[in-house]
């Protein structure tokens, strides 16, 4: 077993790149999550409420906590202990586990293999690793956690070797806290028993009858009986493809090219491990030193050209993607995100699900106009017309945000206007007398509009006029522009429009043609 | 009508007249008397008044030959789409052919109208270069979003954005920018007899099988400060470069039940203004 503690905070401060003993506190939903040895010396701890821990230590550093940064910066260093060990199981960023067996011959005894990692280990990721050794998992973690107690300053105490046989013994005193079950340790320590010696003495069946399932598991642990075995994790393939380019690229020709021959690499590769790509990140490191990466989702999976295609639209850049690269590209990362067994997308025998050639179709539009040209509608749940209307790219999932079945009040009557204009048109509307048209605070139209003219045409009269109907979405906001009035006219050529008043004038927001 | 027309088309594919030939020539003449008639409610008198010397006999001929012209290159080339009923008994052929070209004036709800019967058949729709085009009203009109794609702004491209597109898509409506070149239309209607789609045009367009117009739109339900717009009703209008007449009709576009229905005399504007709602069978809410 070995133990890299506080780990989150020595991944934080390596992505951070702050000194060793910064104050380092990380925050999760305005709880500390963890928290660096010199903060917690100044008495914060685990749990406290951020503005609880700024008042015990004003100094502290604060920054969110990211899980994924755990796992990241916990890679190099499996690799590392693969190297030395191979079969690594990892339990949780931070803390992983080895056989000892084979590598205590090859080393000269399981605490010599066990300096040898602890050196590789702090060495890589400058952590203060602890190594625990035993016949099980649940007793070499915490004889990993038991060498803190001791004497620091000496190396070999970082290490605590469980002989065999003795996994019960070394148990016995510690208390039954550590099982990590409130539920049942609660219940236990009411019943008299505070360690899991104690716990381990009763007999296996009555905690079975009593505790359940769960209960014969930790009564298993505490006697030293792990049934967790050990499997070593795969090492994972590296699918993805790397490209550098000396000098620097700065035509998106030039790149699309230049990926061409690696896509088709990297679907091979894909291919060879049995599996598609669903979804890929492709990362542009530009000259200057920026990064832009972005996830490509497929309806289906990813061939090699489709792959090309996005490289060519990520770098192009339209409205919807945003590169925001200034100079020249000089390295091209794709990964793939999400891969799945190519057994799940063979196409069958009578063609698969989504008809493929409206998709290729489409793709071939996709490549003409970039991936934003071609968009899928569907409905959301809104009041304004625009806030109904969603607009997904032709192979992205559309990820609804607001049910339409719910009620939306104030959502306008049917029949629905045929022509909803993408930015709406300023207009001016007149009363009878030439003034314009106004809404007083209490809802009431001062005069009639009688003609309304657009900035491009010739004024027209109303001929029916219905309204208002007061709009105020999130009043609350301090960016909202007030209420705004809806109003229903028809002029003098018969069609109609959905005109809308609100601080900022007049709108013509949708035709009904 | 389709014994007549099942006759013609037996005689252009197998080039002999069938043994039920004798009663061709006058089941021919009963089709033509039969659809003058059944177009009677759109003004025109009926074909008493059409026969009887409203038309010379040079125009008569002209609409003849026109419509044997429609009856052949409908046997040997093209099929319809579905079309909405009250739309289909306007257009020459009784339908969307596929493979053509039709001209659309600007109005959304008529393009929606025409789209959404292929769209409940399972056919896929594309809208190019209309990116106002109102998605929610679309599926009110019953066109199936899940088999719509639209592409809002093709840019120069438009040309050949559309054919990609109609190669792979049925129906396709589509805004031209600006006028396209002679060739670049031919190119685009062999295309489109090759790949059997249907390309709706917004607005006017060269060599387009019918041009489809909105004429005078009559809003009910809103009035001064009060109501809101419930119902339209308008008139269509269908120019085809075969038919000699434009053929129009007056339609619910929509109703207030959100259909689309011919306007008749029952429900006159007056009625349908100040009255209140008229009950109105709905079939299929009938319950016991």
């Amino acid at each position: 077993m070995v133990w890299a503690p506080d780990w989150p905070i020595v991944a934080a401060r390596q992505h951070e790149k702050l000194p060793a003993d910064a104050p380092l506190v990380l925050v999760e939903k305005g709880l500390v999550f963890a928290a660096a040895a010199s903060a917690r010396a100044e008495g914060v701890t685990r749990g406290l409420r951020l503005r609880e821990a700024q008042s015990r230590f004003p100094g502290i550093i604060d920054r969110p906590y990211d899980p994924a940064l755990d796992s990241r910066a916990f890679e190099p260093v499996l690799t590392a202990i693969e190297e030395l060990i191979p079969g690594v199981q990892l339990l949780r960023p931070g803390m992983c586990a080895v056989k000892v067996r084979g590598a205590a011959q090859y080393y000269g005894g399981e605490k010599a293999a066990a300096l040898t990692v602890i050196a590789r280990v702090n060495e890589i990721a400058a952590s203060d690793a602890r190594v625990g050794v035993a016949d099980a998992l649940f007793t070499a973690v915490h004889a990993a956690r038991s060498t803190i107690a001791r004497d620091p300053r000496s190396r070999a105490s970082h290490v605590r070797v469980v002989a065999a046989g003795d996994s019960a013994a070394f148990l016995a005193p510690l208390p039954l806290t550590v099982l990590e079950e409130p539920h049942i340790v609660s219940l236990l320590s009411k019943l008299g028993i505070s360690t899991l010696g104690e716990f381990a003495h009763l007999d296996r069946t009555d905690v079975r009858v009593r505790f359940g399932e769960p209960g014969a598991r930790l009564h298993a642990l505490a006697s030293g009986r792990d049934p967790q075995a050990f499997v070593a994790r795969t090492p994972p393939l590296d699918l993805d493809v790397v490209l550098d380019f000396e000098p620097a690229l700065d035509r998106v020709d030039q790149v699309a090219f230049a990926v061409r021959s690696r896509a088709d690499d990297f679907i091979d590769a894909l291919m060879r491990a049995q599996l598609v790509a669903t979804a890929i990140r492709v990362e542009l490191d530009s000259e200057s030193g920026e990064v832009a990466e972005r996830v490509w989702l497929h309806p289906r999976s990813f061939s090699a050209s489709d792959v090309v295609d996005r490289v060519r639209w990520q770098v192009q850049g339209s409205n919807l993607i945003e590169t925001g690269l200034s100079s020249g590209i000089s390295r091209v990362r794709i990964v793939p995100e999400t891969v799945d067994e190519i057994g799940h997308h063979e196409i069958g025998l009578w063609g698969s699900g989504l008809e493929p050639r409206i998709h290729h179709g489409l793709s071939r539009v996709q490549s003409m106009l970039g991936h934003g040209g071609v968009l899928v509608p569907s409905i959301e749940g809104g009041r304004t017309l625009s806030s109904r209307q969603r607009l997904t790219a032709w192979g992205d999932r559309s990820v609804a945000e607001r049910s339409p079945q719910r009620p939306w009040p104030g959502a306008l009557p049917d029949p629905l206007p045929g022509t909803v204009f993408s930015s709406r048109h300023a207009v001016h509307v007149f009363a009878a007398d030439g003034t314009a048209v106004a809404v007083d605070e209490r809802g009431q139209v001062l005069a009639p509009p009688a003609r309304f003219s657009t900035s491009d045409s010739r004024s027209r009269s109303l001929t029916a006029w219905a309204g208002p109907w007061p709009l105020a979405e999130r009043w609350w906001e301090a960016g909202s522009s007030g209420p705004s009035w809806r109003f229903q006219a028809v002029d003098d050529t018969g069609c109609a429009w959905l005109l809308v008043l609100d601080s900022g004038g007049w709108w013509a927001e949708a035709r009904y043609d | 009508m389709s014994y007549a027309i099942d006759t013609l088309e037996h005689m252009f594919e197998y080039e002999q007249v069938s043994p039920v030939s004798a009663s061709a020539a006058s089941a021919t003449a009963e089709v033509f008397s039969a659809e003058r008639s059944g177009g009677g409610d759109r003004g025109s008198g009926g074909v008493a008044s059409a026969v009887g010397g409203s038309l010379s006999a040079a125009e008569r001929v002209a609409e003849l030959q026109a419509r044997i012209g429609q009856m052949q290159s409908r046997t040997l080339s093209s099929k319809l789409i579905p079309t909405h009923p009250v739309i289909a008994s306007l257009l020459p052929g009784g339908g969307l052919q596929q493979g053509s070209v039709y001209s659309v004036d600007s109005s959304a709800m008529l393009l929606m109208t025409l789209l959404a019967a292929p769209s409940a058949a399972g056919s896929w729709c594309a809208v190019v270069g209309v990116p106002e085009f109102g998605i929610e009203a679309a599926q009110r009109f019953g066109v199936h979003l899940e088999r719509l794609v639209l592409v809002p702004h093709p840019g120069d491209q438009w040309l050949a954005v559309t054919a990609a597109i109609a190669d792979v898509v049925d129906v396709v409506v589509a805004r031209p920018p600006r006028r396209a070149s002679d060739s670049a239309v031919a190119r685009l209607a062999s295309r489109l007899r090759q790949r059997k789609s249907t390309l709706l045009m917004v607005g006017s367009w060269p060599q387009s099988e019918a041009m489809l117009s909105l004429g005078e739109s009559r809003w009910h339900g809103i009035g001064e400060g009060h109501g809101h717009l419930a119902a339209r009703e308008v008139t269509i209008t269908v120019t085809s470069k075969n038919a000699g007449r434009p053929r129009s009709a007056r339609v619910w576009l929509p109703d207030t039940a959100q259909t689309v229905r011919s306007y008749s005399a029952a429900d006159s504007p007056a009625a349908s203004d100040s009255a209140p709602p008229q009950l109105r069978p709905v079939p299929h809410r009938v319950s016991a």
